[in-house]
């Protein structure tokens, strides 16, 4: 059998096993016994493994290594940053936000803010970065699935778009923790196992540097491969730019913050977000070795411009025979399974949010839920065939700095400032989500212009964060009136812990 | 009533719109209006210093005057408007009408004044009467008082009296659902404790130990019923309180009483009535199984729907007539159905009326109650 005869056959799986679960899922979802079933809420290891297998997209599988193999170390601050996005949700926003009770991102502006403009504006928000996250996964399905079988770059998008589809049409409208917890692990083992056989090749070959050899062609020498910082314009501005936008952007995902709702309480949501950054550590040393690797056994793929692939092909490239097919497709299998996890957990919270705020209560239930998802999947399946040029990782990026302009000051400031007012939070949103939307749309359509203008487009968390906060204290502190009635009891209930004993009140309709 | 104090930018707004919008008598009536309906919210939150403060300004603008306090019948609630050193005489004029419960005109003699630049030399106290008892005052303070202010002040008052009558009637209807609540915990126990007590005692020679552990989940599910409890709790705390009630009918049914529960832990957080399902549960035993031969299942099941959780309590007992679960669902007391009424009416008020129980039933094919509950709705804490 050919090298991709076996992609296929790991592919195909992969499809299989999710719309398998999809249509058995309630196995899953329901816990039978007789008795004492209540006390067996999710554990926060359950449910962090379930964060990290919906959140570790085409991105962190192929996007990772890609870049550290094209452009250097310094490529090392986006899995930083997609790591210690939870360390800021750890500390500003876990346990307040499972506190609050809110469900998705629109219910927590709609309780803090008491305002029905917030909710609908955050609503908007959160199906425009649902769509920026979901059209480089479906860019990443097609790469992946051109690169191990030739096929066009536009089928895997269309294959992972259409299973996606049809699993959250026929197969229930909920992603399950358990299912979603395997596919972390799923992920892990795909790329650990296969390493585990390349390291050992690679300290036969005399364990050389990946820094010491220069890659000719793209005239990337070992010395400024590994030294971050090295050439390039701007780029202390754009390194900058990246950490703000990955720190402050993991709050704004809406299927990140749909997962907080299943822990008990604050302090589960704390260590559940502890145990998401141990696995997320663990994950992200991965991606960057095979980025190493790649540049001593596959430096053709930086000049060929698919960098991207480095993870699909070098098991087989390094290994020989039958033995590097079938790690190659195991890598191919686990990208599969990073594309079809992420997209799934993306288009149940997107579909929920149009369903319930964008369509209205005239349409009810699970037709609007189906509506919402098949606009969901649609649009950006959409995007990603037209906009082609754009990498994985940097589109994944753009969706970071929006999220980050728009829903992180909502959070934050709502979570820990007490005078934030609704017309405050809509203009900061308005004013975040204009010039970051506007970054974006350049940056996609590939109209920026050089130098500093085109760096401050491409990467523009750094200015469009600040102004974000900014606008929404300066309105906030200029509409003094419209604070919420009952913000201070709204407060009281984010911060108290619940097992202190406290008349915590019940906000009037 | 005169016109509001104006700003010159909007004059000339207004002389634009002049004609498109109506004439000058109908404007006046809007503005009224409309101050009228600003202040209608605000009131219907009863008569404290929060909505008094929210009010006033609205109030002041109505009436057209320099000043305008409100009072409850000891102390002033809110101040709007100028010369706010007169705040001080509030308490004090408030006094006078409480007595008589009349409209009445004070003026220097009764509120002192050492500011010679204060032109505030009368003030119109017009009484706030709630079912017959005077709850506060509207005082309104101008240079002069004319009889048309008077009567106006009058018939403010009076409006404000309807709106705070309202509010009378929100309070009471909510502490009518807190007593149905409280009315719901001592409908559990007759039956239930003397059925429990005597399962129990059964066990107590032949299995002493199965009789000590159910003798303390009687007093774990006693304590959760009868507790002071919020509104609100969490499924997973209604699910573990149903969980200690089957475990007694299980004690006193034997194998005639199978149960079935599936619950994905999803939903376990999600913010329920407190309360809410135990009736339920507690109906599926009685109406289903008691009057059944032979072996009767009950089954529970918690489904995560995305945003929404979905619930059924289902038997395959003997069934019920859908026309008298209408009338139990409408309220009908004389049906004996354990809270169905009263549960439908908490998820309603808690959720909206999209929200109500839905009772699948007919004679002989046992009985399916599902209840929706949104994983998030505003002001819904456990």
């Amino acid at each position: 059998m050919t090298a991709a005869g076996y992609s296929v056959m790991g592919v195909t799986a992969v499809f299989v096993a999710t719309l398998a679960v999809g249509a058995y899922g309630w196995r899953f979802s329901r816990t039978t016994s007789d008795f004492f079933v209540a006390s067996r809420t999710v554990r926060p290891g359950l449910n962090a493994s379930a964060i990290g297998g919906e959140y570790l997209s085409a991105a962190s599988f192929l996007g990772v290594a890609g870049l550290v193999l094209a452009f250097g170390t310094e490529m090392l601050w986006y899995p930083v940053g997609w790591t210690a996005g939870y360390l800021v949700l750890l500390v500003l926003v876990a346990a307040p936000l499972r506190r609050s009770g809110a469900y998705t991102l629109p219910d927590f502006a709609e309780s803090r803010l008491e305002s029905r403009g917030v909710r609908r504006l955050s609503a908007l928000l959160v199906v425009a970065i649902g769509w920026l996250y979901l059209m480089p996964q479906f860019q990443g399905a097609g790469l992946a699935l051109a690169s191990t079988t030739g096929t066009g770059s536009w089928l895997g998008g269309v294959l992972v778009a259409t299973v996606v589809l049809v699993n959250v049409l026929f197969g229930g409208m909920r992603s399950i923790t358990f299912v979603q917890a395997f596919q972390y692990w799923l992920k892990l083992t795909a790329l650990l196992f296969p390493l585990l056989f390349m390291a050992a090749i690679w300290l036969g070959d005399g364990a050389v540097s990946p820094a010491s050899v220069d890659v000719a062609d793209v005239g990337g020498t070992g010395d400024s491969w590994v030294s971050p910082l090295a050439g390039g314009e701007h780029e202390v501005y754009t390194t900058y730019s990246i950490i703000m936008a990955t720190f402050l952007g993991t709050m704004g995902l809406p299927h990140v913050v749909v997962r907080f709702y299943t822990n008990p309480d604050g302090a589960a949501a704390r260590r559940t977000t502890l145990l998401v950054l141990a696995l997320l550590g663990l994950f992200y040393l991965l991606p960057p070795v095979y980025g190493g690797l790649g540049r001593l056994y596959a430096p053709d793929l930086v000049a060929s411009g698919r960098a991207e692939s480095v993870v699909l092909e070098l098991p087989s490239r390094m290994l020989a025979g039958t033995a590097g097919e079938l790690l190659s497709a195991l890598t191919t299998a686990g990208a599969f399974a990073a594309f079809l996890s992420t997209s799934s957990g993306l288009t149940v919270a997107v579909a929920g949010v149009i369903s319930q705020d964008v369509m209205g209560r005239r349409f009810g239930g699970v037709r609007a839920f189906q509506a919402g998802a098949v606009v969901a999947v649609l649009v950006p399946l959409g995007l990603s065939l037209l906009t082609e040029g754009v990498g994985v990782a940097q589109a994944v990026g753009l969706a970071f700095a929006f999220a980050a302009s728009t829903l992180c000051p909502l959070l934050v400031l709502g979570i820990w400032w007490r005078r934030l007012t609704d017309v405050g939070a809509i203009a900061g949103m308005l004013v975040g989500g204009g010039c970051a939307g506007g970054a974006v749309l350049a940056t996609l359509l590939g109209v920026g212009p050089e130098g500093w203008g085109g760096a401050l487009l491409a990467q523009p968390a750094a200015w469009t964060v600040p102004l974000s906060f900014l606008t929404m204290v300066g309105v906030s502190l200029a509409t003094p009136r419209r604070v919420p009635r009952h913000a201070a009891r709204t407060m009281v209930r984010l911060h108290t812990p619940e097992s202190v004993q406290l008349d915590r009140g019940n906000a009037p309709r | 009533m005169g016109a509001p104090p104006r700003l010159s930018m909007r004059d000339a707004l207004r002389w634009l719109r002049r004609g498109h919008l109506g004439t000058e008598a109908e404007h006046a009536t809007f503005r009224t209006l409309h101050s009228a309906s600003l202040t209608a919210p605000e009131l219907r939150q009863g008569l404290t210093s929060e909505s008094a403060e929210r009010s006033a300004r609205h109030l002041r603008n109505l009436l057209g005057v320099p000043a305008v306090a409100l009072t409850d019948t000891v102390a002033t609630l809110a101040w709007d408007g100028r010369s706010g050193h007169h705040e001080r005489d509030t308490a004090a004029l408030a006094d006078t009408v409480l007595e008589s419960g009349n409209t009445v005109v004070r003026d220097r003699r009764d509120f002192a004044c050492s500011d010679p630049g204060c032109d505030l030399r009368q003030v119109v106290v017009s009484p706030l009467v709630v079912e017959d008892r005077v709850v506060g005052t509207l005082q309104a303070f101008t240079s002069s008082a004319s009889a048309g202010l008077v009567r106006a002040v009058a018939e403010v008052a009076h409006w404000v009296s309807g709106n705070l009558e309202l509010a009378e009637l929100d309070a009471s209807r909510t502490r009518l659902m807190e007593a149905e609540v409280r009315a719901l915990r001592a409908q559990i126990s007759p039956h239930f404790i003397y059925n429990s007590l005597t399962a129990i005692a059964s066990f107590v020679r032949t299995d002493p130990e199965q009789a000590r552990e159910l003798l303390l989940e009687f007093a774990d599910f006693t304590r959760y019923s009868f507790s002071r409890h919020g509104e609100y709790t969490t499924l997973a705390e209604e699910l573990r309180s149903i969980e200690r009630y089957l475990v007694l009918e299980k004690a006193r049914f034997g194998d005639r009483l199978q149960v079935t529960l599936r619950v994905a832990q999803e939903v376990l957080p999600v913010a329920v009535p407190f309360l809410c399902l135990q009736p339920l549960v507690e109906n599926a035993v009685r109406h289903g199984l008691e009057h059944k031969q032979g072996v009767g299942t009950v089954t529970i099941i918690a489904a995560d729907r995305g945003g929404e959780c979905l619930i059924t309590v289902e038997d395959d007992g003997v069934g019920e007539d859908p026309e008298k679960v209408r009338r139990a669902l409408a309220g009908d007391a004389s049906v004996d159905s354990v809270g169905l009424g009263n549960v439908d009416a908490r998820l309603r008020t808690a959720f909206g009326d999209d929200y109500g129980l839905v009772v699948e039933t007919a004679p002989g094919v046992g009985t399916k109650v599902v209840v929706r509950v949104p994983k998030f709705a505003p002001g819904v804490h456990p």
